[in-house]
């Protein structure tokens, strides 16, 4: 993918198996959540294909590839802020339950799953940052994905809000969908990551299980050096 | 279909009995032309509502469509004497394709911008209109007169105008319930709030766009041809001009945009204001009803910006702790009944 001068993505070839965590890390502008706009339909990538289910989605609308089972979550968290929680969840569920009564009983099985239940009347500006991020994944959840992606689901929370959050995406896995996550916070993607992929000034620079990942030179070079520069960015999503 | 609930029986049974006393207080035809005026414009701001207020899409050029649902059963009726009662569905079917052609291609706009281009849109079919020969241009065109009859939607007594306007209305009002609790009033919704997590969530937005643009300009345009045969003479100062787009925004703002009733409330408010206010100060008056408007406006976006009802749907929805409430309105709120009271009460 390239802005102008600039190759955000640059002959990035990899493989999501079924069932499978697959971590990306990488440092600040690394071109991670680019990756994920090309995957998504919301970038055009210049050169190159996605495949999904072994079939060509390059080039499809966001709510094409949505409709297929590829959903993702945004980085910088975008509650639909005039829906209350639980009406943000049935408008992911509309996708697969067309009627409403099925929709808001789809939402709110996921709602408690998501630990959102309590929340399920408040208004989506009102909620604190950890529960925007709940918000994330149970909205795309709704859409029952077979493969989610979630861009920076864990950044900015408190190492209890972590350990939850951890605990739903392993929940998740064990449902049946394959998740590709994009995360900076080390503790919480390398225990649970089957496999990792780095990206490094938009090229992909290492890709395998964690423990091999975190004794790669380059990687160290790249990205854990500056694991506190990443850590302090993230008040900002 | 989802199943009639008790409250639907009686917001219904409360509508038509306010529809049938309102009359009945007066028979200066003065009053019951002011109820009339609250039943068009609370059609046309249901109308709007269905853009504006579920969709945010702010149009301002909503009057185009007035003037396509006018002049197209009028030209039926006088060209070819065609019953207005087809010519009505005519006119909002057009209107319906012509906001379908408009809709796509601005379909990325968004906020400001489509409001713009909404406008630009509906001031140069004004022009067109008045320059336009066929429709006898700026001279605009009398309505034949026919018989009273309901054949021809024609009548010397204001009753029957009252009972089709507000029995459109009463239509208008079922269908944008039915679409506020259906999969495409979330749809709506989610498009307001952000067009891209919207598509992310799979939704179609351009379509959904479309099909809400079309069922706006479908409804507003059934209001144009009932004013050409309320007013029996129509030009294009009177049904396609610019301040017909803005009133329609402010029936709907001041009442609460994107709330089932607020738009009536509105015209229920707004309407006998600015009827009263024009007949007290005859033609020294013109344009005070603006002035008046203005005020309102600036009160109400000072005290509850998101317009009567909207304020008060949106606070029980806060405290509202009942998820499991299947007749959930458009913002969960309950406050309907009161605002039918409240919307005919005040005629
Ligand atoms: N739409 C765009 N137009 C131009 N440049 C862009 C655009 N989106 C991203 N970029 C640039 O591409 C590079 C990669 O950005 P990207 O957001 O993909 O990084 P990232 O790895 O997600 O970073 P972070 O960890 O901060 O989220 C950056 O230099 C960024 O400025
Ligand atoms: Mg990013």
């Amino acid at each position: 993918m390239r802005f102008g001068g600039l190759l955000a993505n640059h002959d990035v070839t990899f493989d999501i198996y079924p069932g499978e965590i697959l971590g990306l890390i990488g440092p600040n502008g690394a071109g991670k959540t680019t990756l994920f706009n090309c995957i998504s339909g919301f970038l055009r990538p210049t050169e190159g294909t996605v495949l999904f289910k072994g079939e060509n989605i390059t080039g499809l609308k966001p709510h094409e590839i949505c409709h297929r089972g590829l959903v993702r979550t945004f980085q910088i968290t975008q509650p639909l802020r005039d829906m209350t929680v639980l009406e943000n969840v049935m408008v992911g569920a509309f996708v697969r339950y067309p009627q409403t009564h099925q929709a808001r009983e789809k939402a709110m099985e996921i709602l408690r799953l998501t630990g959102l239940w309590s929340k399920r009347n408040r208004m989506g500006s009102e909620l604190t940052i950890p529960d925007r991020k709940r918000l994330e994944i149970a909205r795309a959840l709704g859409a029952e994905p077979e493969l989610l992606i979630l861009d920076e689901a864990m950044a900015g929370l408190t190492p209890t809000e972590v350990q939850e959050a951890v605990e739903l995406v392993k929940t998740i896995q064990a449902q049946g969908t394959t998740l590709f996550i994009i995360e900076h916070v080390m503790e919480a993607i390398m225990p649970i990551a089957d496999r990792i992929v780095v990206l490094d000034a938009g090229r992909l620079i290492a890709e395998g299980p964690p423990s091999e990942i975190v004794q790669d030179e380059r990687v160290i070079q790249a990205y854990l050096g500056e694991g506190r520069h990443a850590h302090r960015k993230e008040h900002s999503s | 279909m989802p199943k009639i609930s008790r409250k639907t029986v009686v917001t219904v049974l409360l509508y038509v009995g306010a529809v049938v006393i309102a009359p009945l207080f007066s028979k200066a035809p003065f009053y019951r032309h002011v109820l009339i005026m609250v039943g068009l414009y609370g059609l046309l701001g249901v109308a709007w509502n269905i853009m504006g207020g579920y969709t945010g899409l702010y149009s301002f050029g909503q009057s185009a469509f007035f003037g396509i649902g006018a002049y197209t059963s009028t030209m039926m009726l006088v060209k070819a004497g065609v019953s207005p009662w087809i010519g009505m569905l005519c006119g909002g079917i057009l209107a319906a394709i012509v906001a379908a052609g408009v809709a796509y291609p601005t379909s990325r706009l968004r906020g400001p911008y489509f409001t713009i281009a909404s406008q630009a849109f509906a001031r140069t079919f004004q022009i067109l209109m008045t320059n336009w020969d066929y429709v006898e241009g700026a001279i605009g065109i009398p309505l034949p007169l026919m018989p009273d009859t309901w054949r021809f939607m024609q009548f010397k007594d204001k009753i029957p105008y009252h009972i089709i306007i507000f029995g459109l209305l009463g239509i208008a009002i079922l269908v944008c319930y039915y679409i506020a609790n259906s999969r495409t009033g979330y749809y709506f919704r989610a498009i307001r709030d952000s067009e891209q997590v919207a598509s992310a969530l799979g939704i179609n937005t351009v379509r959904q766009r479309i099909i809400a643009a079309m069922l706006s300009a479908f409804f507003t345009a059934i209001a144009g041809t009932f004013y050409a045969q309320y007013v029996l003479y129509i030009d294009p100062e009177s049904v396609t001009h610019h301040a017909l787009s803005i009133e329609i925004v402010m029936v709907a703002a001041v009442g609460g945009a994107g709330t089932i009733w607020g738009p009536v409330l509105g015209a229920a408010i707004l309407m006998p204001i600015s009827q009263y206010a024009r007949a007290a100060l005859g033609g020294a008056g013109r344009g005070i009803d603006l002035i008046i408007y203005g005020v309102i406006i600036m009160v109400i976006a000072l005290v509850r910006p998101t317009g009567i009802l909207g304020f008060f749907q949106r606070e029980r929805t806060i405290e509202g702790e009942g998820g499991d409430d299947v007749d959930t309105t458009i913002t969960a709120g309950t406050g309907s009944d009161d605002a039918v009271r409240g919307a005919l009460g005040q005629s």
